[in-house]
């Protein structure tokens, strides 16, 4: 069994930063994307950043090393979109279980390196919400109709869950969670894939309260989401994305006060500007987390959109100097 | 934290419910149930889910923590109108913030209510009745699917009927479900079934006990479980005797509570407080529910037959400070009229009556000084209004039981101050103000006759010359009423009549008084304020009357001529250049959206429980005298108390209306196809074949450099840009009914009560015109579909596009209504009525257009010219002199 469950006891672990803000420094044009692989694939490709898991696995690696490098002891795989309902977009619903597998293999690949005894690494496989809504009409007169179902959404989630047992993740992490259905069936399939391998594996689900109103997406309360998704044992539970860290404070209190499972968080670096960039600094993040810390609302804290390495390393730098946020006993993950 | 306090059942809809073990008893709504409703079940099976939602939500409204949901009925089918309810109510957050039930005894139906619900939910229900393998795979993918689950006390032999069957299938689940499931067990939710009682069969009688014993039991050995049952099941012996039955549900609670009972199905409306059942009542029921007779069951018959015919109708009593019942006489009579209380005024005037010589000197001795401090009290800004209006309930009420004492006393008759005739004018029907008028001077001993509305000249005149009133009171609210006035006031001088007149309403104003009545007759005054009507008429009866007369005539010809020479100074442009700085809007670039639908609309038996959020209060609380913002008036330092008194009371109007259904809402409206033709708006029907138009009128007054001189054509696209443009119409009503219910408090002496629901009419009736608008900006039209905005936010008109009214200051030409009745077929199709003078009857409607355009605003026309009013007269085909009539409030003559 992981020593994760053993290591989130004993101090706060830091999670990586965004992957698209360092992929977007490597400048990839389409031809890079596509890669000698796809060259005379019949659809564009460019923005597709988990293909690059595929076609520039050398780049990804080596984001994931900057963010190892940087502190983290947990880095998400470049698995966001790698389901066969958001890969429908690129035409690639045949490529996922090998996007999966592949990304894992990379992050793998990555921690291998960095990992010691006293600081084990940690790879969390990214399911990200899809890009359809199970409870949420796309259509305003027919309120009714749904784009996507439960059983669906089920069965995708399973092929990329199986795909990255395969190649050996550590973590399922389901996050950026806009429609808290969706999330149910992902977890439905983690837990089927759990019991016909036999397997226990540590999962994290993170939502996204998308404004100041603290709900998400599909209209749930902070306390009304966790109720949700309490059912089935979480290593942890908690927030990212939409909010940079000052607009997801209060909501992340008011989940530290309810969670019976240990908490996280990977907010925005701020809200964006006005040309959709990320501006906020290391440093302004950094002061805005440490509140986090002295208020013990955290077990694990990295970020989302904007942030970087630097970002990270002063996330780790002070995340280091605080105890992390204990739990009751009886909720602790190795009971189940 | 301790462990103890953190396992108890968490659910969610969009928002959260935790049963926490000292939370109060959690109520199910029953009603969205098939089985258990005929009426969810019609709707269901005609697809008219619209109301079906409206059950849902009147449920979540009235306080139901969590919704059943039960589709399980042979003609439908079922999994598919769970999937579709379910999504139903996913879109409506105000039903979606509680969790769902989903009740099925069908396996498919279930799964397929929980692969729709982001929410933690309940599963109602599973048993061991298919043995333990099926309860077993059920329970796993329920936990699974992350919902709670209702289990009932039923196994492979069948269901619990004793207490002793009922632990066994409880305990033996309950092991099942915790330890080979691994099920969290605050998520149980037992239901060890709820029987009948009264059934007169021996075995039932223990029926209610053995629940509560078993359901004790559950939760003193089946840790972090819960219980739950539906209620109503033990009352159905006494169906149809609702008063048995509530009594029965409250009891049934009550004890089942104390035992451990914490959740429940059951219909809120069918519940008594338990307090408030009756002792003998009460008493009966238990003996029954806690089988404590062997003749319980036939005592509680013996008294259903009793009560049976008694048509119960639910009254909730304050209580009340009595201790002023101990007081001398006088002082409880004071009491009562000062304080507006008429629950013991007939005893207190007949103890006078017996002690007076005469039953006259009762009137003129005991109540006259009741109410003369009601006056002292009102005057000096101690009371307000609204108690007033009270204080004269009461003193109508002892005046009508002394009535007949009077009359067989022949020697004496009732002296009043003075004889007052009221009348609202010809082809008005607004009379909310005349009428508190008339209540004031009433309390002040003045003798009142009432004329009621559209009161046409003749009668008035015949009325005057027949009771000889020292005053006359005119009222009225249309702008057309203005000139009705003057021709009152014309034909009373006609007939060399001079009584004084008191002008008042709405629109009337000092001005008007001084410029257009005054010079045509002896002694007018304008009055709008209740509280100053006493005085007035006071000075107007006084000895010295004459004197006051004449200050009033030169205050009024002073008025006049300040008033024309400043109305002079402000400056008009000709009509041709007006049209000329019209708004030019960019046509090619103004985003015309095209409506979803342009059918004729009618909407019939609106509830106006829903139209209870948009009202306005700040203009209910001007109608009584009490002038504030809502709802900082409730806390305002002088008149806070009393706003909030009226403000509660009307609160309990409103619930009566809604209760007994006594207003009726209707409205009728349709978008058309339309062009701006110069200042008229061309309509179109669907083929763009013309049906009429609205002749418009542009503002003339002189506008700074780049200001426009508006018009209302200006928001719709003129015919030569090519562009189809749309307008819409509407009339909504909340009017019928107030004629009967006014009926029914006129007999009872009761004119608080009428000028209140008056008041609330006309609330609802613009609260209804707020919500259509809303309803046609986000759907019907459907160009603003994203706004979401508070009431305040609707009150202050924050939204886009616009809905003017004709008679109201942008279109004050009260004939445009005679266009939209044509268009619409109103009074057809809904019954509203125009009056001769166009007045909407009931008084309690409300029409106008819809514009769309983000550039639309509303504006005041202000005075225009004779040369528009010339083209105007054209236009509508009538003559310079009647068109002149018809604007007369806004027109400026040279």
């Amino acid at each position: 069994m992981s020593t994760i469950l053993n290591d989130i006891k004993k101090r706060i672990l830091v999670l990586d930063g965004a992957m698209g803000t360092m992929i977007q420094r490597y400048n990839f044009s389409e031809e890079d994307y596509r890669g000698e692989r796809f060259a005379d694939f019949s659809h564009d490709l460019k923005g597709n950043n988990d293909l690059l898991s595929l076609t520039q696995p050398e780049a990804i690696q080596e984001i994931h090393e900057k963010y190892l490098e940087s502190g983290a002891d947990i880095i998400e795989t470049n698995t966001f979109s790698s389901t066969s309902i958001a890969m429908e977009d690129y035409h690639m619903e045949d490529l996922v279980y090998e996007l999966n597998f592949e990304s894992v293999r990379i992050a793998k690949a990555a921690t291998k390196k960095y990992s010691t005894k006293e600081k084990p690494r940690y790879v969390a496989g990214s399911i990200g919400p899809t890009n359809r809504t199970a409870s949420l009409s796309p259509d305003v007169s027919r309120p009714a109709f749904r784009a996507i179902d439960f059983e669906t959404l089920r069965k995708s989630y399973k092929e990329q869950i199986n795909a990255m047992v395969d190649a050996e993740v550590d973590i399922l992490l389901v996050e950026t969670i806009f429609d808290t259905l969706n999330a149910k069936a992902a977890l439905f399939a983690i837990e089927e894939v759990k019991e016909e391998r036999s397997l226990n594996i540590p999962i994290m689900v993170s939502g996204t309260i998308t404004d100041n109103s603290g709900r998400t997406l599909s209209g749930q309360t902070v306390e009304a989401f966790l109720n949700s998704i309490s059912h089935i044992p979480l290593l942890s539970v908690g927030f990212n994305c939409a909010l940079g860290a000052k607009q997801l404070l209060p909501f992340l209190e008011r989940l530290s006060v309810e969670s019976k499972f240990h908490t996280s968080a990977h907010p925005n670096a701020g809200l964006p500007n006005a040309f959709g960039e990320y501006d906020e600094t290391a440093a302004e993040m950094q002061a805005i987390i440490e509140q986090y810390l002295q208020e013990n609302l955290i077990n694990i804290i990295g970020g989302c959109c904007g942030t970087t390495p630097e970002h990270i390393r002063a996330i780790a730098d002070i995340a280091a100097k605080y105890e992390p946020r204990k739990i009751q006993k009886d909720y602790e993950y190795a009971n189940k | 934290m301790s462990t103890q306090t953190n396992r108890y059942l968490k659910l969610s809809g969009l928002e959260v419910l935790n049963v926490r073990p000292e939370s109060n008893f959690i109520n199910i709504g029953e009603r969205t149930n098939v089985t258990g409703s005929r009426k969810f079940f019609r709707l269901i099976k005609e697809e008219n889910y619209e109301e079906a939602l409206e059950i849902a939500r009147d449920q979540v409204e009235n306080g139901a923590q969590i919704i059943d949901i039960n589709m399980d009925e042979g003609m439908l089918d079922g999994k598919k109108e769970m999937v579709h309810f379910l999504n139903l109510i996913a879109s409506e957050p105000d039903i979606a913030r509680v969790p769902v039930m989903i009740d099925s005894s069908k396996w498919e139906i279930i799964e397929a209510g929980l692969q729709v619900i982001q929410g933690k939910g309940v599963v109602n229900s599973i048993s061991l009745k298919e043995g333990e393998e099926a309860f077993i795979q059920q329970a796993k993918t329920i936990l699974r699917y992350g919902a709670a689950v209702v289990v009932m006390a039923f196994d492979e032999v069948g269901q619990a009927d004793t207490y002793d069957r009922r632990i066994e299938i409880c305990e033996r689940s309950y092991k099942v479900l915790v330890q080979k499931v691994g099920f969290p067990p605050e998520d149980i939710i037992f239901d060890p079934n709820i029987f009948p009682v009264a059934t007169g069969i021996k075995e039932h009688e223990t029926n209610a006990i053995d629940f509560f014993r078993a359901t004790k039991w559950i939760r003193e050995n089946l840790p972090y479980a819960n219980v739950s049952g539906g209620v109503s099941n033990v009352s159905f012996s006494f169906r149809g005797n609702n008063t048995i039955r509530e009594a029965m549900h409250s009891v049934f609670l009550y004890h089942g509570i104390q035992h451990g009972l914490n959740l429940g199905i059951v219909n809120p409306s069918l519940l008594e407080i338990y307090d408030s059942i009756p002792k003998n009542l009460l008493e009966l029921v238990e003996d029954v529910i806690l089988n404590r007779r062997e003749d319980a069951t036939e005592r509680l018959l013996a008294f259903a037959e009793e009560i049976k015919n008694d048509g119960n109708h639910k009254q909730k009593k304050k209580t009340q400070d009595l201790s002023w019942r101990r007081e001398e006489l006088q002082s409880r009579i004071n009491h009562a009229l000062v304080k507006g209380i008429d629950s013991f005024i007939i005893e207190d005037v007949e103890e006078a009556r017996l002690l007076a010589e005469k039953p006259l000197t009762v009137i003129e001795g005991n109540l006259m000084e009741g109410m003369g401090i009601v006056g002292d009290l009102f005057g000096s800004g101690k009371m307000f209004l609204p108690q007033v209006v009270k204080s004269a309930r009461v003193m109508k009420k002892a005046v009508a039981y002394l009535q007949p004492f009077i009359e067989e006393d022949k020697d004496s008759s009732v002296k009043s101050a003075g004889k007052i005739v009221m009348a609202t004018v010809k082809g008005d029907v607004h009379d909310i103000g005349k009428n508190i008028v008339s209540v004031v001077l009433g309390c002040n001993n003045y003798e009142i006759i009432d004329l009621g509305v559209m009161v046409p000249p003749e009668k008035i005149v015949e009325t005057v010359q027949k009771e000889q009133p020292d005053i006359l009171g005119l009222s009225g609210l249309i702008t057309p009423s203005l000139d009705e006035m003057i021709t009152v006031s014309k034909a009373l001088k006609k007939e060399k009549i001079s009584v004084p007149i008191l002008i008042g309403g709405a629109t009337t104003s000092k001005a008007h008084t001084a410029v257009k009545i005054d010079p045509e007759y002896d002694a007018v005054v304008h009055v709008n304020d209740a509280s100053k009507a006493v005085t007035v008429v006071g000075n107007l009866l006084k000895n010295n009357r004459e004197d006051y007369k004449k200050t009033i005539k030169s205050d009024y010809q002073v008025f006049r001529e300040k008033f024309l020479t400043r109305t002079k100074k402000k400056q008009y442009v000709d009509y041709q250049k007006s049209t000329e700085n019209r708004l030019n809007l960019n046509w090619g670039k103004t985003l015309i959206k095209k409506p979803q639908n342009i059918d004729n609309q009618i909407i019939e038996g609106f509830n106006l429980k829903y139209l209870i959020n948009y009202i306005d209060w700040t203009p209910f609380f001007k109608t009584w005298n009490l002038f504030g913002k809502f709802p900082a008036i409730l806390e305002d330092e002088v008149v806070g108390e009393e706003a909030t008194k009226l403000y509660e009371d009307a609160l309990d109007f409103i619930e009566m209306i809604l209760d007994e259904n006594l207003l009726k809402a209707k409205a009728v409206f349709q978008i058309f196809k339309a062009n701006s033709v110069g200042d008229t708006i061309e309509i179109y029907d669907e083929k763009n074949e013309y049906l009429d138009r609205f002749i418009t009128l542009r503002q003339q007054g002189k506008k700074s450099e780049g200001k426009p001189n508006l018009s209302l054509s200006d928001f719709i696209a003129p015919k030569e840009t090519g562009l189809e443009d749309y307008i819409g119409c509407f009339c909504v009503t909340t009017g019928f009914g107030t004629e009967e219910l006014v009926k029914k408090f006129e007999e009872e002496n009761d004119d608080y009560s009428i000028i209140m629901v008056k008041a609330l009419a006309d609330r609802f009736a613009e609260a209804f015109a707020e919500y259509l608008h809303e309803q046609v900006r986000k759907d019907y039209w459907g160009y603003a579909k994203e706004e979401t905005f508070s009431n305040d936010e609707l009150i202050k008109e924050k939204y886009k596009g616009i809905r003017p009214a004709p008679g109201y200051p942008a279109c004050p030409d009260h004939l445009e209504k005679k266009t939209i009745w044509k268009l619409l077929n109103v009074e057809g199709v809904i019954g509203v009525k125009l009056t001769e003078n166009l007045a909407m009857w009931p008084a309690a409607s409300v029409s106008g257009y819809y514009f769309a355009n983000e550039n639309a605003r509303y504006f005041g026309l202000g005075k225009i010219k004779e040369d528009q009013l010339k083209v105007y007269a054209e236009k509508r085909n009538i003559s310079v002199e009647e068109a002149a009539k018809w604007l007369a409030p806004n027109l400026e003559l040279s």
